[in-house]
């Protein structure tokens, strides 16, 4: 059989293949006549076929047949075989083929060869893929190289040993003896992989740790004689001694020195020197320095080294070399949060990263920014942040987008300013903001009480320049269902009002509804904003027409929504005002960022939130959850549900029902819930009562099972007047046993009419979570022909239903 | 270090070092998506990229990419000095190398990271010794008797010690040695100048 082709020759030809078929083909050629080879068992060119597989191999192609011969090639004698069979064990093999383990014994041979350079060989496949069965067999020899005097051997043996010991860590202990006069090394590849070795057993033990602390000095004089010593040419690079050495020790010096206030003392001369004395032209002195500042941060240095530390990453972030520039704004970012005042000093150079073309700056950069915001800076820092809202990636605007919305949260000069940087952010980066915003920002526009007119304004002209933007204009619409009646009265005090007529308006609110770009979430908005209006214009009758035509939308959401809206408007007319009026001001508990709020009414948030804590008596404290997502979100219409007196409820407690998750539902989607089951409440089964009827005053309680919590029983009274003349400031009071909790929602009015024109209605919630029968006296309070009325009632004749 | 790769602007592999134990695919998974990635990346850009959750340290060097991939406590721009360190020693044993040196030689890249780099850390910071030590295992390679073809005998007339000097030092001492080898075996009487371009591909004819 003709002699295999040679390797570089296989290399030239393969080079030759124009398409990667033919590649293929004499790769297989080649292939066949290898594996024909090794069956043939052939020694003298077995390292030139596997050498070609190797090749074949890089190049994408299977080559496990040759993975014995590795081994044979490892076991044969010759040093060119050794070579090559170690490469493709190295290259072919790794931990998960058995095969793998039957290097074992040849590495363990060669452990002990007597050419250093075979020894070489094993230590370094070692080093590099031995798994923890090989690591265990042969920790011992390489223990015992870590001993010896020849230099070459002790290295590469310290080296294996870093990995041993991290392929199993158990076997640290066995290599501390050897480590006792490693330091004492001249040789400056064994004090390299020294250091390298001390360092992975310090971090993997803490009694390591302990027990190494004592080298501190031994490591700081031999820095400083790499520092101090002149031009050594053999570790010489750019002009600074062996700075791989350098760096390593600093490295060591900083596990060393964490936390631990004597080493840290021990350090502080040479960091200074270091800091000080290297020559900072090339990358070489940069990366000596950058490890330095690394070390000086994190062990306990004075301050007077800290800060100098942050001014060489000031004078980082002002290198011409990129890499420079982003080293230093990784690193100042994890530095801000304890050495903030001196990063401050640096925030203009980081605001100017923001315009460098690296993407990988200017990320950092924005990072760095948003954690530099204070109450000083935030003016002229938005301004920036703003203008690079503007201009940055779209992969940047989200983030952005968020952060600035933080920022301004926690630091806005004034009410203006908050709500102006927001419109700026909706209206530049609007289809980035995060979903979660659109209720914050909302809830941030109802507590600028005197911005309303304002806030309404100015959403009310971005949505006639772009209604693409989803989140845009989801708060606008809100806002203009909410506000609509400041919009057309012209009342904005902080520019110049705008003429808007109500059709107008109207018409702006129905084209979303039927543009293309509005998503269906949009849509709701924009539906229920309409039907605010309904309260706040008069053109009640076009409201009325488009509401009855979503009665029919195909869009399930809308048609919900649109019924029930009917709904409102034929049966429930006078109800109609108290639930479309303007919405109150909405608690905020104290929390780390602005998502946690608690809504005193219904307003939905898509998370639910718990309250921290039971909310102040006379306000009932309610979360917007289940039932609002349901009904399809963020904006449902709202009844206000303070206190009007204090709870006659035994004991004065004040019901905290959703304080109970459970529930899971807020008070207002209850009543909106209870109301549009009013008109099935006959089909619950619990039959009304009358629980009082004197003097032309009537109050019948009807009842409706809280779904989906079954202790609660909501009642509805209904006082109606058969009197002539009506009855004015009319308070409804209730008390219950202590074992019941009752909660009292605002009446519907205080005037009961005369003559039966018209009933109050309100609406009691019972919790009765020991099944007790159901016992209440009542209060009530009223204006009648001039003369203040007052009387209490028991009511006992609750049906059985009601409480079991 | 947990890997390092070399590639070409055409996104073929030149060079594969692991460090860490993977699965063939996923090696291969890694380095697809990898060089994807840092060919992708603008000439003005920094050397330095987060991947997965490592960090990638690069530098392209005439036609080739030199890639590692690191652990978050490592030094970036000592890195970008390991690789610096490597190609100055690719280039002195090739004597100014190009990726060519590299396809042909790579079992010899190999063994010089070898001697450069262990588990993924610098066993030796002398760029001398590291030389050293690859030119005397070199020297251990049975076979070190080279066959010439004809086109490759430059024929001068001049002396040996010529020779030696533009040889540049001691390292390539046991190549003149073989030269000589060859004069011998084939009975021709000529001086033959080893430049260091000679001297290149007289290495390339090693046994394999």
């Amino acid at each position: 059989m003709p002699a295999p082709i040679r390797l570089r020759e296989l290399i030239r030809t393969i080079r030759t293949a124009r398409t990667q078929a033919e590649e293929r083909e004499m790769i297989q050629k080649e292939c066949a006549a290898i594996r024909s080879s090794f069956r043939e068992e052939d020694n003298t060119y077995r390292c030139r076929n596997v050498a070609k597989l190797l090749y074949m191999h890089m190049l994408g192609y299977p080559a496990h047949f040759g993975q014995l011969e590795c081994l044979k090639l490892i076991a044969s004698q010759k040093f060119t075989d050794k070579r090559i069979g170690y490469l493709g064990a190295m290259l072919l093999l790794d931990e998960r083929q058995d095969v793998h383990l039957l290097m074992t014994n040849c590495i363990k041979n060669d452990l002990n060869h007597s050419t250093q350079y075979v020894q070489g060989l094993a230590l370094c496949t070692l080093g590099c893929m031995g798994s923890s069965e090989m690591c265990r067999d042969l920790a011992g020899e390489v223990e015992k190289l870590l001993k010896t005097s020849n230099s070459y051997l002790r290295k590469k043996a310290a080296l294996c040993a870093v990995h041993v010991i991290r392929k199993v860590p158990e076997l640290m202990e066995m290599f501390l003896p050897a480590t006792k006069n490693l330091l004492s090394e001249k040789n400056h590849g064994v004090l390299h992989t020294s250091v390298v070795l001390l360092t992975e057993m310090c971090e993997r033990s803490p009694d390591m740790l302990a027990h190494f602390r004592k080298l501190v000095p031994q490591l700081v004089r031999i820095l400083k004689n790499l520092i101090m010593s002149g031009y050594s040419p053999e570790h010489d690079v750019s002009g600074i001694s062996d700075p791989f050495l350098q760096v390593r020790i600093l490295r060591l010096l900083r596990i060393l020195g964490k936390g631990d206030d004597d080493s840290s003392e021990a350090m502080n001369d040479i960091l200074a020197q270091v800091a000080t004395n290297t020559e900072t032209s090339k990358n070489v002195g940069n990366a000596i320095l950058y490890e330095t500042v690394l070390t000086i941060m994190d062990i306990k240095s004075e301050s007077g080294l800290r800060v100098l530390a942050i001014n060489i990453l000031g004078r980082f972030l002002l290198n011409n070399d990129k890499n420079i520039r982003y080293v230093a704004l990784t690193s100042l970012l994890k530095t801000v949060q304890t050495d903030h005042n001196a990063v401050q000093r640096h925030r203009s150079t980081i605001v100017d990263c923001l315009k460098d073309l690296d993407v990988s700056i200017k990320r950092r950069a924005m990072e760095l920014s948003f954690a530099l915001v204070n109450g000083n800076n935030i003016r002229g820092m938005m301004k920036e942040l703003l203008y690079f809202l503007d201009s940055c990636d779209p992969e940047f605007k989200a983030d952005c987008a968020s952060g600035v919305f933080l920022a301004a949260e926690k630091y806005a000069p004034s009410k203006r300013w908050h709500i102006d940087t927001i419109m700026r952010v909706l209206t530049t980066a609007g289809s980035y903001v995060r979903d979660d915003s659109v209720p914050n920002l909302i809830q941030l526009i109802t507590n600028s009480v005197e911005m309303h007119a304002y806030t309404v304004q100015r959403l009310y002209k971005a949505l006639l320049d772009d209604i693409s933007q989803q989140p845009l204009v989801q708060v606008a619409s809100w806002c203009i269902g909410e506000y609509g009646d400041l919009l057309i009265s012209g009342q904005c005090e902080e520019e110049e009002p705008i003429q808007v007529t109500e059709d107008e308006v109207l018409d702006v609110l129905e084209g979303l509804l039927v543009s293309n770009l509005s998503s269906p979430v949009t849509r709701g908005y924009s539906l229920t904003a309409i039907m605010k209006l309904s309260t706040r214009f008069s053109s009640v009758n076009r409201i009325k027409k488009v509401v009855s035509i979503y009665g029919s939308s195909i869009d399930v959401e809308l048609q919900q929504r649109a019924v029930e809206y009917n709904a409102l408007f034929k049966k429930y007319d006078h109800m109609r005002p108290a639930l479309l009026e303007r919405m109150p001001i909405m608690e905020k508990t104290a929390s780390n960022g602005p998502t946690e709020i608690v809504q005193t009414n219904g307003e939905a948030e898509p998370s639910v939130v718990e309250p921290k804590h039971p909310p102040p008596v006379g306000q009932p404290a309610s979360q917007g959850n289940d039932l609002l997502d349901l009904l399809g979100g963020n904006d449902v219409p709202v009844i206000p549900t303070t206190m009007p007196t204090k709870p006659a409820s035994a004991g004065g407690e004040l019901l905290d029902l959703l304080g109970d998750l459970s529930l899971g539902l807020s008070l207002m989607a209850f009543y909106l819930f209870d109301l549009f089951k009013t008109v099935n409440f006959l089909s619950i089964g619990i039959p009304p009562m009358t629980a009082y009827n004197k003097n032309g005053l009537k109050i019948d309680f009807t009842f409706e099972r809280a779904n989906p919590n079954p202790n609660v029983a909501v009642i509805t009274i209904h006082a109606s007047n058969s009197t002539e003349a009506d009855m004015t400031d009319f308070v409804f009071q209730a008390a219950v046993p202590k074992t019941f909790q009752l909660q009292l929602l605002s009446p519907s009015s205080n005037v009961v009419p005369a003559l039966n024109q018209g009933t109050v209605t309100q609406v009691i919630r019972v919790l009765n979570q020991q099944k007790q029968p159901l016992r209440m006296r009542i209060k009530l309070t009223y204006i009648h022909k001039g003369s203040a009325v007052q009387d209490l009632a028991e009511v006992n004749n609750f049906p059985s239903q009601s409480w079991q | 270090m947990q890997f390092m790769l070399l590639f070409s602007r055409q996104g073929k592999l030149r060079l594969q070092k692991w460090y860490v134990p993977l699965s063939d695919k996923e090696k291969k998974k890694i380095t697809r998506e990898l060089v994807q990635t840092v060919l992708a990346r603008k000439p003005k850009m920094c050397s330095f990229l987060e991947w997965r959750d490592l960090k990638i340290v690069y530098k392209r060097y005439a036609s080739l990419y030199f890639c590692c991939a690191i652990e978050d406590q490592d030094n970036e721009l000592i890195t970008l000095e390991i690789i610096h360190r490597y190609v100055e020693l690719l280039d002195k044993y090739f004597g100014s190398v190009c990726e060519l040196d590299i396809i042909f030689n790579f079992e010899k890249a190999y063994f010089i990271l070898d001697e450069f780099l262990l588990g993924g850390e610098a066993q030796e910071t002398s760029k001398k010794n590291v030389l050293k030590a690859i030119e005397q295992a070199d020297l251990l390679q049975e076979d070190t008797k080279v066959s010439f073809s004809p086109s490759f005998l430059m024929v001068w007339s001049r002396n040996a010690a010529e020779v030696r000097d533009s040889c540049g030092g001691s390292e390539q001492a046991s190549w003149v040695k073989t030269a000589f080898l060859l004069l011998v075996s084939t009975e021709r009487k000529f001086w033959i100048t080893l430049n260091k371009d000679m001297l290149r591909k007289i290495k390339m004819q090693a046994p394999l």
